[in-house]
């Protein structure tokens, strides 16, 4: 199995965790997609750097080649899969209601 | 080593997001463990198929098994936390609800 092929099962189980398992529904919604954007521009950066300065290289035949930022494409994926999975996972614990050990103080007026 | 740069850089979020991530410490246990044991996993697999490798004169030189560097894992605990971070901020600042029954202000 290529990167490419990991990368895109990796977003195809996000999107089954989000839309079919735990049922969060979160690439419906406007929050996740205006998240999502700002988490990609420091991905692309940081990203940039560690490919750019060759801290992880990649073997030619495990992916497209088509690069973006220095990184390979692969990368975009990967990363839409961390991201979405573990906001699915957060979002669903806070409506099983797994909550703050302290209750949440309000400010005084 | 510029990993552990990017990691610092990301740490002083909280504090200036204000957005009380930290104090569900439990919840955020909760939902980094099975990402950082999954992509972690994954990388370790990606690692013996070798699909990438890393350049050990940029690492600090931990390695953890199956060839993971220490690096990596952080990576893997760091972005989540940011992205979660992102995520309250931005429910924070809009009030658009992130599941049902959240209000939606």
């Amino acid at each position: 199995m290529t990167y490419t092929v990991a990368a895109a099962l990796g977003v195809f189980g996000a999107l089954l965790l989000d839309l079919a398992v735990l049922r969060t529904g979160l690439v419906k919604r406007r929050v996740f997609w205006a998240t999502y954007p700002i988490v990609l521009v420091f991905q692309v950066l940081f990203n940039g750097v560690l490919t750019g300065r060759g801290v992880v290289r990649y073997r030619d035949d495990a992916v497209l080649g088509v690069r973006f930022v220095s990184a390979p494409v692969e990368d975009l994926a990967f990363g839409f899969a961390l991201v979405l999975t573990t906001l699915v996972l957060w979002v669903w614990l806070e409506r099983r209601g797994v909550r703050s050990e302290s209750p949440p103080r309000r400010p005084s007026p | 080593m510029v990993l552990a740069g990017c990691l610092l850089s990301a740490l002083w979020l909280e504090p200036v997001l204000r957005v009380g991530v930290l104090g569900r410490w439990r919840r955020l246990l909760l939902a980094l463990g099975p990402v950082v044991a999954v992509f972690a996993a994954w990388d370790v697999a990606a690692i013996a198929a070798g699909h990438w490798s890393y350049d050990a004169d940029q690492l600090v030189g931990v390695t953890l098994p199956g060839r993971l560097p220490l690096e990596e894992l952080l990576f893997f605990v760091v972005v989540p936390f940011c992205a979660v971070l992102g995520f309250e901020a931005v429910r924070k600042v809009t009030g658009w609800p992130a599941r049902d029954g959240d209000g939606g202000r």
